[in-house]
């Protein structure tokens, strides 16, 4: 395009020279010319893709891509930034949350993004951020690639355009989450972090799975319905509480047929809840995987009142999950080498703190008590009670294991059978 | 189960609940599963034909028995519409229900999620998640499908967004 114009502007000037020289033809010449060379400084700004970086450089020069982010080192803030480049994150969910946080984390210059959503654009999605209007159409996975590769083209991404709930889907995601083809070297899993930004129980209850089957660390994360409250939480299989540790709130209040909601299941959402939301989220993945900071075990966000709660949930001895109860199990068996290493750690921090008294003399005898001993009869048992105290309620930690499925040795139990009876009645 | 209808409730009674916990990925637990699924689709399907009732049909749609197609019908203003169904038995299940779709009617009623897929939330989730294993595929179409034709359809007739297929023909055969 632009030899043609240039080519253009040539036969201009040929034009003016060939032309009589009269004032009406010159401005008009003129004018045509000035036209050229705007569309000429117009082609020339189209969007050009940077380049792939090979190094993350802290130098300080506008043509940079990372001088903010290697910044952090010099601050004292993270010991190495760098190491960014090694992680594989996967987002389940490239909605509100999920896209925003891949463009974070792609901005961040992180090493490898997996994408999951079998959703497409909607113009009713533009209410948030990331997605643009000339994406309508296209799946929500392919969208953002596009606009993830173009941001930053260093980031290796992967695009599954699936529903993760059914059988096939599952069985991609558990064997991507396990692929370890971006580092070859590392012990653990294929990936570092999962983060849910789904919007729905039965995703979030499959995302709990795969992880508690893969011992897999994920972050979930959610927004309510109302779009005035969210938060994110911690999930580490077998040390905090799974997804299905504690049932849902709904599940323990009554429900009535009139309770179908007569306005429709069309939630509401906020740009600066889900943007809120997301921040946060990346915020602990950064923390959790550059290792500063205190990672979050569980961070809500009340909109209305600006109240931020944080709390810490134990794994509980009688979830419904399988998986969940093996990985509490190896837990548990880990302790003593828990216990060690956080010992070793303690006695070098102490070897390497000052070496002589404190104190010179101790005129009143003044002892300092350790008091982690009293902390670990606690952590023992939660049943120790102080003396002269008594639970008012029986404890039930006997599991209440289902009935016993008695073999039914009944005449029709053949599952061919069975589906011939089934057919036999539809076709009646 | 107080506000539901004295009808549903007595069906419900009558449907043989089921006692494997086991999903999909299970192996021979899911197939032990699946014999108790079709034991309860057949009892309530049976019961449904006997009390002149009948309002459905579904069958699996792969030897797995994780992918389920159908119909379904509503008789409203003595005129019946029949609804495809369709459902996938989700991985977690029976931890949580099949999302029952009727993807004929995507984008015709805000009581639905894309695809086609039911709203259950409130009137029926719960239920299922407090009787889990003991419900199957028949308790969902009895207590997730059958009151959101109910509540639905009507709606749906009266304010023109679904026709009645002999409506459609006669306008479409002129």
């Amino acid at each position: 395009m632009e030899l043609e114009l240039k080519e253009m502007l040539h036969d201009l000037e040929t034009l003016r020279k060939a032309l009589p020289d009269h004032p009406s033809n010159q401005t008009l010449i003129n004018k045509l010319q000035s036209h050229v060379e705007h569309v000429c400084s117009l082609a020339k700004s189209v969007p050009v893709r940077r380049s792939k970086v090979k190094d993350m450089s802290a130098e300080v020069v506008d043509s940079n891509p990372y001088s903010r982010l290697m910044a952090l080192q010099r601050m004292g803030i993270v010991e190495n930034y760098e190491r960014i480049r090694e992680f594989s994150v996967a987002i389940v969910g490239i909605g509100g949350v999920g896209s925003v946080a891949a463009e974070m984390l792609t901005r961040c210059g992180i090493g490898r993004l997996l994408l999951y959503d079998y959703d497409k654009v909607e113009l009713a999605n533009m209410n948030r951020l990331f997605f643009r209007p000339e994406q309508c159409g296209m799946t929500k996975t392919d969208a953002a690639v596009q606009t993830l590769a173009d941001i930053n083209p260093d980031v290796v991404l992967e695009s599954y355009t699936l529903n993760i709930t059914t059988v096939q889907g599952f069985n991609t995601f558990m064997s991507s989450l396990k692929n370890k083809a971006f580092r070859s070297n590392k012990d653990s899993g294929g990936v570092d972090l999962v983060l849910s930004c789904v919007d729905n129980y039965e995703a979030r209850m499959v995302v709990n799975q795969a992880c508690n089957e893969l011992g897999q660390t994920w972050m979930e994360s959610g927004v309510s319905e109302n779009a005035v409250s969210g938060h994110i939480q911690l999930l580490i299989p077998g040390e905090t509480a799974c997804f299905a540790c504690a049932p849902p709130l709904v599940v323990a209040s009554g429900v009535d047929e009139r309770t179908l909601k007569r306005e429709g299941v069309c939630a509401a959402s906020l740009p600066t809840t889900m943007g809120v939301v997301a921040g946060l989220l990346v915020q602990n993945t950064l923390k959790f995987l550059l290792k500063f900071g205190h990672v979050s075990p569980y961070l809500g966000y009340n909109a209305l009142k600006d109240f931020f709660p944080t709390m810490e949930m134990k794994p509980n001895p009688q979830c419904s999950n399988a998986a969940c109860l093996e990985r509490q199990k190896e837990y548990i068996l880990a302790k003593p080498a828990r216990d060690a290493a956080a010992k070793a750690k303690m006695e070098a921090e102490s070897l390497s703190a000052a070496e002589f008294p404190l104190h010179a003399d101790n005129e009143w005898n003044i002892s300092v008590v350790d008091d982690s001993e009293a902390d670990k009869s606690d952590a023992k048992s939660s049943d120790f009670l102080p003396e002269g105290l008594m639970r008012e309620l029986p404890t039930a930690d006997d599991f209440q294991k289902p009935p016993v499925s008695e073999p039914t040795v009944s005449s029709n139990d053949d599952l061919d059978e069975l589906r011939k009876q089934l057919e036999a009645l539809n076709a009646a | 189960m107080e506000g539901w209808d004295p009808n549903t409730k007595s069906t419900l009674t009558q449907i043989p609940l089921l006692t494997t916990k086991a999903g999909p990925r299970d192996g021979a637990a899911w197939t032990q599963r699946l014999k108790e699924e079709y034991k309860a689709l057949i009892a309530y399907t049976g019961m449904n034909k006997s009390n002149d009732n009948d309002w459905f049909r579904i069958s699996a749609a792969n030897p797995e028995g994780t992918r389920w197609t159908g119909k379904c019908w509503y008789v409203y203003n003595l005129l019946k519409y029949e609804f495809d169904l369709q459902f996938d038995i989700p991985v977690t299940y029976p931890a949580t229900a099949p999302e029952l779709e009727l993807p004929e009617l995507d984008g015709k009623t805000h009581k639905m999620y894309r695809g086609g897929k039911i709203c259950l939330t409130v009137h029926f989730k719960p239920l299922w998640a407090k009787n889990c294993p003991r419900f199957g595929i028949a308790h969902a179409l009895c207590l997730g499908l059958a009151p959101w034709l109910a509540a639905e359809v009507p709606i749906l007739v009266d304010s023109g967004m679904i026709k009645h297929k002999d409506d459609v023909s006669t306008s479409s055969d002129l």
